[in-house]
């Protein structure tokens, strides 16, 4: 059993100082990296408790997606961003107090309430695999758990639609396409004959 | 110590969860880092999930941390989007700057 404790420590720790490093670090780009960090060892820790498939949907999403998205918006607002640090350290106090303050109340509730029976207590990491974790999860989602399939497809879809929405802007003096004459034109307007007189030329 | 309970992944859970809050309240000038703590707390959301669904071997903790997921992915695009958008008008992404609504 050591050989996971070791490996949840290790996984633990280095996702919890990365966590602080996101809060803490003076430029932004480097608060995604952490973050990216802190994600893929939150996924060493899912993959530690048999749950593959949610590991790497984490791995896919944020670090794929999410953090990059994260990256190109630091990227793309020229901001000054050691202005903003001013005043970084004035809500430290109550921040500080009120965290820690939670934090021990959190951890209180989790060592008075036990929560199931004592039984299988230390059987949270199983050592043998019997089951496959992706079969298990496509087994409920298509059937058991459809609407909330669904529902997750339409959040998707509104969040794309109402983000291309937000962003998208006309601006003026861009030369555009326009779609609509482009379809509607046929030939007869396309190419007109003209009689050249000689030695006169033409008006074009 | 040595043997990984539940309890073990609550408190990581409940760390994570500290650290994302105590980030919104250091970071007020910056949304891009709130935005990120946010993320954190979606993070702890779903290590407290997934350690449930595997320690009451039910596979609908897993289920509900994919929605969670989805969530904070559409989320963070919307999230992105207005911080965009606000950007372009008041060249400024700090907090107290947002007072257009007078709230």
């Amino acid at each position: 059993m050591t050989i996971y404790s070791i490996i949840f420590y290790f996984f633990s720790t280095v996702a919890v100082l990365s966590a602080l490093m996101v809060i803490s670090s003076k430029n932004p780009v480097h608060s995604v990296m952490f973050l990216i960090l802190s994600f893929v060892n939150a996924s060493g820790l899912f993959i530690l408790l048999g749950a593959e498939f949610l590991a790497m949907l984490l791995i896919v999403v944020y670090v794929g997606a999410v953090a990059v998205l994260f990256l190109f918006v630091v990227m793309m607002l020229d901001i000054n961003f050691v202005k903003l640090r001013h005043g970084f350290l004035q809500y430290l106090p109550i921040g500080l107090i009120l965290g820690l303050v939670l934090l021990f109340e959190l951890i209180i509730i989790f060592f008075t309430n036990k929560f199931i029976n004592e039984s299988n207590i230390n059987k949270i990491i199983s050592t043998e695999s019997e089951f496959e974790n992706t079969k298990n999860i496509g087994l409920v989602l298509y059937t058991d758990y459809f609407y909330v399939f669904q529902i997750s497809g339409l959040i998707l879809l509104v969040a794309m639609i109402g983000s291309i929405v937000l962003t998208l802007r006309d601006r003026k003096g861009v030369k555009k396409q326009s779609i609509y004459i482009q379809v509607t034109s046929d030939s007869s307007k396309a190419i007109e004959k003209k009689k050249i007189k000689l030695k006169e030329g033409l008006d074009v | 110590m040595f043997n990984i309970t539940l309890e073990h992944f609550l408190v990581l859970g409940a760390i994570l969860f500290t650290i994302g809050l105590l980030g919104i309240f250091l970071n007020k000038k910056n949304l891009i880092v709130i935005l990120m703590s946010i993320e954190l707390i979606l993070l702890s959301v779903n290590i407290n999930f997934i350690s449930f669904s595997v320690y009451l071997n039910d596979i609908s903790g897993q289920i509900f941390a994919m929605l969670t997921l989805t969530v904070a992915a559409a989320e963070a695009a919307i999230g992105l989007a207005i911080l965009v958008v606000f950007f372009r008008n008041q060249a400024s992404i700090a907090v107290e700057d947002i007072k257009n609504l007078r709230g």
